[in-house]
C-alpha cells in the first residue's frame, strides 16, 4: 500500500492505482472530473484532459513537483505523492480552458438533446466552465449518419473520448464504427452508413458522456427529469438482466444499465433488454433508484413500487 | 464478415510483392504491412482507395473493415475518392509560401480552370495544395506521382503538364517499382 | 571550412553505390565494433561523445541507449524516424538520398549496442524515390554480408527493413510513429511507458533520427574524444541545418555546431546572406516549432552577446528573447515576409496535422487558424490578440504530446515579437503586405 494526500486529504491504496481513482477513494469534490477514462474499459483515457491535476510532489523518494500538469486518470500515485486539484488555481485555470475547448464546437442544442440532465458535458461546464464563449467562429457541422435502428448517433455533439470505441472493442469483435479522419476532422463514424448492431452494441450509449448516442427507441419521449428510474431485473440468458428503467406514469420508457456513483455502468446489459423488454410486465421491479450525481434526476418524488409491481401482475 | 468481394484482387505480382512485405513483420504483427499494403492497393486499383479495395486489404490481413477505414482516414496520401490520372500536389507550407508557392497554384488553377482539390473534366489532372515536402531549400516544390519537381516556375511548370499531357497515369505508380 | 562528417564525400555522385561507399572508407567501423567492441562499450563511447539527438528534441543519444530494459525477455527494436516532416527542415531526405549507407552503417552499429535483430527505417511516404534508393543500398548490404544472419563471422544478425509512412506529420512523434509502424492510426501513445521499455509490439524500443543514426560509424572509428572534440560545451560535433527562405543559398550545410548566426546567416559559404536588395527581418532557426525570433535577437542575445548555431546559444533567453536549436531547419524572412500570413500559414498546417486525440490541440489548433485568418483577411478586433496568446497558453503543456507545444509557439512567438504588425492588421482590416 501507499499513502499519497490529494487536496490535503491522505489516502492509501494499492501500488498501481492512479491518482483519479485515488481521488475517487476518497470521493466528493476532489475527485477530478473525468470524460474520457472509464474505469470499466481497457485503454480509456488521457485524451480529453479534462482531469488534469497539478503534482507538487512527485514521491516521497523525489519531492520534485512534475513540471507539467499530469492527466488525473492515467498517471500513477506514487508513495508520498502531493496532488493538487481544486487547491490548485493552476488546475482550475486549465480545466477552465479545456471546457471551453470541449464547448468551442459543440452544438449546444441541449434544449433537444435527450442527454440534457444527465449530460457530463452539461454538468462539467457548470463546475468549471465559464459564462460567456469567447469564440466568434462557426461551429464545424458533421454530415449526419444513421447507424441503425437502436443507436441514434449526432456527431456534432461528439467529444471524441473513445469510450464508444473501447466498448466496441471489448464486447464484440465485430466492431464496425470507429473514429475516422484526423485533427478537427475526426468523427465517429462507420464510414459506409452502417448498422450498428450486435447482442451489446446498445452499451455505447450508457458510455457516452454526452449526448452523441442516445437511445432511439425512446427519442424524445420525455426530458429525463420527468421520468423515475427504479432499479429491476428479469431473468435473461444473454446478461445478467439487471437494469434501470425510466418510467413515466406506467410507462417504461427507456432501459438502461444502472451507474455507479463515478456515472460508470455497474455492468453492461444486452440489448434485448435495452431495447425490446419496455413493459412493465417484462420485468421485476425491486425498488427506487437513487441517483446521487445529477441533481435534476434526483429530485424526483417516487410513487409507490409495490403498486407498480401489483399493477404489472 | 462481409462477404468476400471477388472481383477484386491484386495481380500474382502485387501478391508476392504483398507477401515479401508481410514477411518483414514479426509473426502475428501482418498488421504493420497496412500501411504499404495500402499503397500499393491505391496504385494498382485506380489510384484510390474504394471501400471494396478497402475490404480487401482487411481480409488479406484478417482486419476488421473499420480497422482499415480508420486508418485510410487518417493518412494524407489515401485518396478516398476517384482522382485525375495525374495528381498534382503544390506544396503550400511556410517556406515554399516565401518563395513562390501561391503563384505556381495559383497558375495551375488558372491553366486548368479548377480550384484546389478539382479534377479536370476530362479526368487527366488533379490539383491539390499539400503540406511541407521536406524540400523547402529548392522552393517552391511539388511531388507528383513518386516524383519531386523542385525550383519550380511557372515556365517548368507549363513543361511538365505539357509532358503529363502526353504520358500515362502519373498517380497509379507502384511505390516499389520504378 | 569547418569539419565534415556526414557530408565530406557527398559531392561523389555514386556515394550511394556501396563500393563507392566503401572507398571512402565506409563501413570501416563493422569489423571493429562488432569484433573487437562489446556493445555496452558502444553505448559508452557514444555517450562521451556527447552526440545529442537531431530529430528536434536534443536528447543525449548514449543516454537514451542505456535507458533500454535489458531485463525485458522481449526483442528489442531499433527504429530510424525518417519521417521528416518538420517544415524547413530537409535534410534526412537529403542525406538518406545521396548518403544511405551511412545511415545503414549506422543502424547496424546502433542495433549491435541495443541488442536488436531487427530495425526499421520509417520513412515519410510522399519519398517513394528514397524508399527505393534505400532499398537498394540495404540489398546491396545484404549482399555483402553486413546484414543478415552473423554479419562478418560475429555473431550477431539483424534485419533492417524499409517502411513507408502516408502522409501525417504526427507520425514523426516517435510513439506515434510506433503506432504507426504497427499498421494503426498515428495517435502519440501517452508516456510512460517510454519506448526504451514497451515500444514496438510492446518491446523495448529506440527511436533515433537518421542524421543522429549516420553519425554514429564516424563516432566509432574516430573515437569519442574526437567527436567531442568538435563543437562548444554540451553541443558537440557537426549538425546538418537545412536553409531555406529568403536567401541567396538555400540548401543544406553541415556546420560545426558553435558557428555564430551571423556567419552561417552572411558568410558565402553558408546562406550568402539575404536575397540581392533585402534586409533581414525575422528568422526561424530550428524548424517551424520553434519560436520565431526578430533580426536583432537572432543576431546577439538580449545580452548583447554574439548568438552561436548551438543547442544553448539559441535558447538562451528562454522564450522571451531565445528560440531553439530543434532540427535545423533555418527559415530566414526578409521585410517583405507579412508575419501574420506567416503564423497564419503555420497554424494552418499544425491543425491540419494534429491527431486530433486530445482537446487542447484538436480545438486549439483550429480556433487559432481561424482567428488569424481573420488579421489576414479582415475581422479581426483588438481583444482578438489577447485571446490569441491566452488560446496558446491553454494548449502549451496541457497535451498528450508535444505537438500542442508546437503549433503554441510560433503564435505565441509571433506576437511577442511582432505585436505591432498583429494591431496594424486590425487597423487596416486585414493584410496589407503585397
Ligand atoms: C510532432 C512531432 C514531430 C516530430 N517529427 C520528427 C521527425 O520528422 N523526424 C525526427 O527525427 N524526429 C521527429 N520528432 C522527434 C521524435 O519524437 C523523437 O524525439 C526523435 O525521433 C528521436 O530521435 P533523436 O533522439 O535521434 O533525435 C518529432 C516530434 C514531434 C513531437
Ligand atoms: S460518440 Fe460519445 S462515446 Fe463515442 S467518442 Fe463521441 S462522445 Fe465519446
Ligand atoms: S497534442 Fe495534438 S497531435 Fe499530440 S496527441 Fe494531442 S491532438 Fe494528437
Ligand atoms: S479523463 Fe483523464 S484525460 Fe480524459
Ligand atoms: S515548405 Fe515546401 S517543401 Fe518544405
Amino acid at each position: 500500500m501507499i499513502k499519497l494526500t490529494i487536496d490535503n486529504i491522505e489516502v492509501e491504496v494499492e501500488e498501481g492505482t492512479t491518482i483519479l481513482n485515488a481521488a475517487r477513494k476518497i470521493g466528493g469534490k476532489v475527485v477530478p472530473p473525468a470524460m474520457c477514462y472509464y474505469s470499466k474499459l481497457d485503454c480509456s483515457g488521457g485524451k480529453c484532459r479534462v482531469c488534469l491535476v497539478k503534482v507538487a510532489q512527485s514521491s516521497a523518494k523525489d519531492p520534485r513537483p512534475m513540471p507539467k500538469l499530469v492527466a488525473s486518470c492515467s498517471t500513477m500515485a506514487q508513495d508520498g505523492m502531493v496532488v493538487q486539484n481544486i487547491t490548485s488555481p493552476e488546475v482550475l485555470e486549465a480545466r477552465k480552458a479545456i471546457v471551453e475547448f470541449l464547448l468551442l464546437n459543440h452544438p449546444l442544442d441541449c434544449p433537444v438533446c435527450d442527454q440534457a440532465g444527465e449530460c457530463d458535458l452539461q454538468d462539467l461546464a457548470y463546475s468549471f466552465g465559464s459564462e460567456n464563449t469567447r469564440s466568434r467562429e462557426e461551429r464545424s457541422v458533421h454530415k449526419q449518419e444513421d447507424i441503425g435502428p437502436y443507436i441514434q448517433l449526432n456527431k456534432n455533439r461528439c467529444i471524441l473520448c473513445y469510450r464508444c470505441i473501447n466498448t466496441a472493442n471489448q464486447l464484440t469483435d465485430q466492431r464496425v464504427h470507429g473514429m475516422l479522419f484526423r485533427g478537427d476532422h475526426a468523427e465517429i463514424s462507420t464510414y459506409i452508413e452502417k448498422s450498428v448492431e450486435n447482442d451489446f452494441s446498445g452499451n455505447i450509449i450508457d458510455v457516452c458522456p454526452v449526448g452523441a448516442l442516445t437511445d432511439k427507441t425512446s427519442r424524445f419521449k420525455s426530458r429525463v427529469w420527468f421520468t423515475k428510474p427504479y432499479d429491476a431485473h428479469r431473468e435473461c440468458p444473454k446478461c445478467n438482466g439487471k437494469v434501470v428503467l425510466w418510467m413515466k406514469g406506467n410507462e417504461v420508457l427507456r432501459v438502461t444499465a444502472p451507474k455507479d456513483k463515478n456515472g460508470e455502468v455497474e455492468h453492461f446489459i444486452c440489448n434485448e433488454c435495452r431495447f425490446e423488454k419496455k413493459e412493465v410486465s417484462d420485468w421485476k421491479i425491486d425498488g427506487p433508484r437513487t441517483i446521487e450525481r445529477t441533481s435534476v434526476i434526483s429530485l424526483n418524488h417516487y410513487t409507490n413500487i409495490d403498486k407498480l409491481n401489483k399493477e404489472e401482475k | 464478415m462481409e462477404q468476400k468481394n471477388t472481383t477484386i484482387s491484386f495481380s500474382p505480382d502485387s501478391l508476392e510483392l504483398v507477401n515479401k512485405i508481410i514477411k518483414r513483420y514479426p509473426e502475428g504483427k501482418e498488421r504493420s504491412a497496412l500501411l504499404p499494403i495500402l499503397h500499393i492497393a491505391q496504385a494498382e486499383f485506380g489510384g484510390w482507395l474504394s471501400p471494396e479495395v478497402m475490404d480487401y486489404v482487411a481480409d488479406l490481413l484478417h482486419l476488421l473493415p473499420i480497422e482499415v477505414y480508420e486508418v485510410a482516414t487518417f493518412y494524407s496520401m489515401f485518396n478516398l475518392e476517384p482522382v485525375g490520372e495525374c495528381v498534382i500536389e503544390v506544396c503550400q507550407t511556410g517556406p515554399c509560401m516565401l518563395n513562390g508557392a501561391g503563384e505556381i497554384i495559383k497558375h495551375l488553377e488558372k491553366k486548368f480552370n479548377i480550384k484546389v482539390g478539382e479534377t479536370t473534366p476530362d479526368g487527366k489532372f488533379t490539383l491539390r495544395a499539400v503540406e511541407c515536402l521536406a524540400a523547402c531549400g529548392t522552393a517552391p516544390v511539388m511531388k507528383v506521382g513518386t516524383e519531386y519537381h523542385e525550383n519550380l516556375t511557372t515556365e517548368k511548370v507549363d513543361e511538365l503538364v505539357n509532358h503529363w499531357c502526353k504520358c500515362g497515369k502519373m498517380s497509379h505508380l507502384n511505390p516499389y517499382q520504378e | 571550412m569547418g569539419k565534415k562528417i556526414l557530408t565530406e564525400h557527398i559531392s561523389d555522385p555514386n556515394l550511394h553505390k556501396l563500393e563507392v561507399y566503401q572507398q571512402h572508407g565506409g563501413y570501416a567501423s563493422l569489423e571493429k565494433a562488432l569484433k573487437k567492441m562489446t556493445p555496452d562499450e558502444i553505448v559508452e563511447e557514444v555517450k562521451k561523445s556527447g552526440l545529442r539527438g537531431r530529430g528536434g528534441a536534443g536528447f543525449p543519444t548514449g543516454m537514451k541507449w542505456g535507458f533500454i530494459d535489458k531485463k525485458s525477455d522481449n526483442p528489442h527494436y531499433l527504429v530510424c524516424n525518417a519521417d521528416e516532416g518538420e517544415p524547413g527542415t530537409f535534410k534526412d531526405r537529403y542525406l538518406m538520398q545521396c548518403n544511405p549507407h551511412a545511415l545503414i552503417e549506422g543502424m547496424i552499429l546502433a542495433s549491435y549496442a541495443l541488442n536488436a535483430n531487427k530495425a526499421y527505417i520509417y520513412i515519410r511516404g510522399e519519398l517513394y524515390y528514397v524508399l527505393r534508393i534505400l532499398e537498394k543500398a540495404i540489398a546491396e548490404a545484404y549482399a555483402k554480408g553486413f546484414l543478415g544472419e552473423n554479419i562478418l563471422g560475429s555473431g550477431f544478425s539483424l534485419d533492417l527493413y524499409v517502411h513507408p509512412g502516408a502522409g501525417a506529420y504526427i507520425c514523426g512523434e516517435e510513439t506515434a510513429l510506433i503506432e504507426s509502424l504497427e499498421g494503426k492510426r498515428g495517435n502519440p501513445r501517452l508516456k510512460p511507458p517510454f519506448p526504451a521499455v514497451s515500444g514496438l509490439y510492446n518491446c523495448p524500443t529506440v527511436v533515433n533520427n537518421v542524421e543522429t543514426l549516420a553519425t554514429i560509424p564516424w563516432i566509432v572509428n574516430h573515437g569519442s574524444e574526437e567527436y567531442a572534440k568538435i563543437g562548444i560545451g554540451r553541443s558537440t560535433g557537426t549538425k546538418l541545418i537545412s536553409a531555406s527562405g529568403h536567401i541567396n543559398h538555400p540548401g543544406i550545410y553541415e556546420i560545426e555546431l558553435g558557428v555564430t548566426v551571423d556567419e552561417f546567416l552572411n558568410s558565402d559559404q553558408y546562406c550568402g546572406g539575404v536575397r540581392e536588395g533585402h534586409s533581414l527581418k525575422a528568422v526561424i532557426a530550428g524548424g517551424s516549432s520553434v519560436p520565431v525570433l526578430p533580426a536583432d535577437l537572432i543576431l546577439k542575445t538580449k545580452a548583447g552577446e554574439d548568438r552561436l548555431m548551438t543547442y544553448e546559444s539559441l535558447s538562451d533567453g528562454g522564450f522571451e528573447s531565445g528560440t531553439m536549436l530543434g532540427s535545423g531547419g533555418f527559415i530566414v524572412m526578409d521585410e517583405t515576409t507579412c508575419i501574420v500570413r506567416n503564423t497564419m500559414n503555420f497554424a494552418r498546417f499544425y491543425r491540419h496535422e494534429s491527431c486530433g486525440q486530445c482537446s487542447p490541440c484538436r480545438e486549439g489548433t483550429s480556433w487559432m487558424e481561424k482567428i488569424l485568418a481573420r488579421f489576414e483577411y479582415g475581422g479581426a478586433q483588438a481583444e482578438d490578440i489577447e485571446l490569441l496568446v491566452d488560446i496558446s497558453k491553454n494548449i502549451e503543456g496541457n497535451t498528450i504530446c508535444p505537438l500542442g507545444d508546437a503549433a503554441a509557439w510560433p503564435v505565441a512567438s509571433a506576437i511577442r515579437h511582432f505585436r505591432d504588425e498583429f494591431e496594424e492588421h486590425i487597423r487596416r482590416n486585414g493584410c496589407y503586405f503585397e
